[in-house]
């Protein structure tokens, strides 16, 4: 089952295309980290995958087959916009009570037993509460609808190291007791490794890298060897970046099974490797074949 | 200072960002490491996966690989509903063979120092032969492992590869 699916999808807001040409088909049971500098479409995707604005061009679905914003759609997703979106008037307890109210499928004893281990005081209102804490109230409530996919909009970014590691805990903790899938946007690359098991990368609203985690540091290679020769020796191994460095070269590619050529030096690279190096390189891609996109 | 006392099972995993080593081969690792050193044996629960996930922020998915990697090399059963325990024990090397291994390192060492290496050239040359030498025999295991159904015992599997 494939939890987002989308064939030529685009937006365009007045003449500016914020996402352009995108083919998707993510898989179920991942944690997707959708990666991209500001202004790359991120948002609008997470946007459109929920059903909070239309497509201008192609088509997108989510859970084999249901429309963004429909019904079925809506009681299937969990949802938490940028900066947690809360009402930052209310109380705690009041906060949740508005929230049973409006979501059908809610778990009562979920919400309240999270809210007790966070330690939440209820009388409190939500805007006293600190940033972290207010993370993991809107996580809360997000998870109380159980949803099957919950999709996150920059959940890390106003968040201090600790607040994140316990907001991270918290949610890897969902996802292995429900097994839901996740689709989060992050700036915060070096923390992806752990957390992400597949990878989206958009750049200038186009889509950059689609696919596994493991699948992608299996294939990517730094190859390492004599500057004059690297261009050439690597040629066909679908470079992505080039750097030099004095007599030097290290060019991160996808070798497959092909030698090595003489002279250069294979070695493993780190997910921000390939995230960065990609960023850096706007013209270069890594998606699956059509065949892994069809229905 | 406060003691947080992680849970009841057996061994707590920790995790090196900056090692370079996959997050779930660190596990594996560590829980070779704590056999090596008698804090695990036969019998004893692995933390759960939750318990794991929610202490080091991680993906679930790394840690049921690195089970299951336990699993295939043999070191410990999952039993469903109930968790992972560890079931063999790790092979020793006995003093003999450990000795003569120490004598032919130290004979090398000195060739190295003869031929005008220092000790961080001597590390690094030893560091990256180790790796290469660990992703060769890991690529070999990779390989020959596409026969194997998972969980089996390595002596097993050898014999069907």
């Amino acid at each position: 089952m494939n939890v987002l699916e989308s064939h030529g999808l685009g937006k365009r807001y007045r003449r500016a295309w914020a996402l352009r040409d995108c083919n998707l088909a993510v898989p179920a049971g991942h944690v997707v980290a959708l990666v991209g500098p500001n202004g790359a479409g991120k948002t609008t995707l997470l946007h459109l995958a929920v059903g909070l604005t239309r497509a201008s061009a192609g088509d997108i679905c989510v859970l084999d087959g249901l429309a963004p914003g429909s019904t079925a759609a809506l009681d299937a997703i969990g949802f938490v916009a940028q900066d947690a979106p809360l009402y930052k008037n209310l109380p705690v307890a009041d906060m949740l009570h508005l929230a049973r109210n409006l979501n059908p499928g809610w778990d009562d004893q979920r919400a309240s037993g999270r809210v007790a281990d966070l330690g939440l005081p209820p009388r409190k209102k939500v805007g006293a509460l600190s940033g972290g804490q207010q993370a993991q109230l809107a996580l809360t409530i997000a998870l109380a609808k159980r949803p099957r996919v919950l999709i996150l909009d920059e959940p890390l970014a106003r968040l201090d190291p600790l607040a994140r590691h316990e907001f991270m805990s918290s949610l890897m903790g969902a996802v292995a007791e429900d097994g839901l899938s996740v689709l989060f946007s992050s700036h915060v690359v070096s923390e992806l490794e752990r957390v992400a098991d597949y990878l989206i990368v958009l750049n200038s609203g186009q889509l950059q890298v689609s696919g596994e985690v493991d699948d992608l540091l299996a294939t990517h290679k730094m190859l390492i060897g004599p500057r004059e020769q690297a261009t050439e020796a690597t040629a066909a191994f679908s470079p992505v970046r080039i750097n030099q460095a004095g007599a030097q070269a290290q060019v991160l590619c996808r070798p497959a099974d092909r030698p090595v050529p003489a002279g250069f030096s294979v070695h493993a690279v780190s997910l921000e490797e390939v995230v960065l190096a990609y960023l850096r390189e706007p013209s270069a891609a890594a998606l699956p074949g059509p065949a892994m996109v069809l229905r | 200072m406060t003691i947080e006392k992680q849970s009841e099972s057996a061994l707590g995993f920790r995790l090196d960002p900056g090692s370079g080593v996959p997050t779930y081969l660190q596990l594996v690792q560590q829980v070779e490491q704590a056999l090596r050193l008698g804090y695990l044996s036969h019998g004893d629960q692995l933390p759960t996966v939750k318990d794991v996930v929610e202490t080091l922020a991680i993906n679930p998915n790394t840690v049921l690989k690195a089970y299951r990697e336990l699993e295939h090399r043999g070191l410990a059963v999952g039993r469903p509903g109930q968790g992972t325990f560890i079931e063999g024990t790790l092979r020793h090397v006995g003093i003999v063979e450990q000795n003569a291994l120490r004598k032919a390192l130290a004979d090398w060492l000195h060739t190295a120092d003869a031929a005008g290496l220092d000790v961080d050239g001597i590390e690094a040359l030893f560091t990256s032969e180790l790796r290469d030498f660990q992703e060769n025999r890991d690529l070999g295991r990779r390989s020959t492992s596409g026969a194997r159904t998972s969980g089996r015992r390595p002596k097993q599997s050898g014999a069907v590869a």
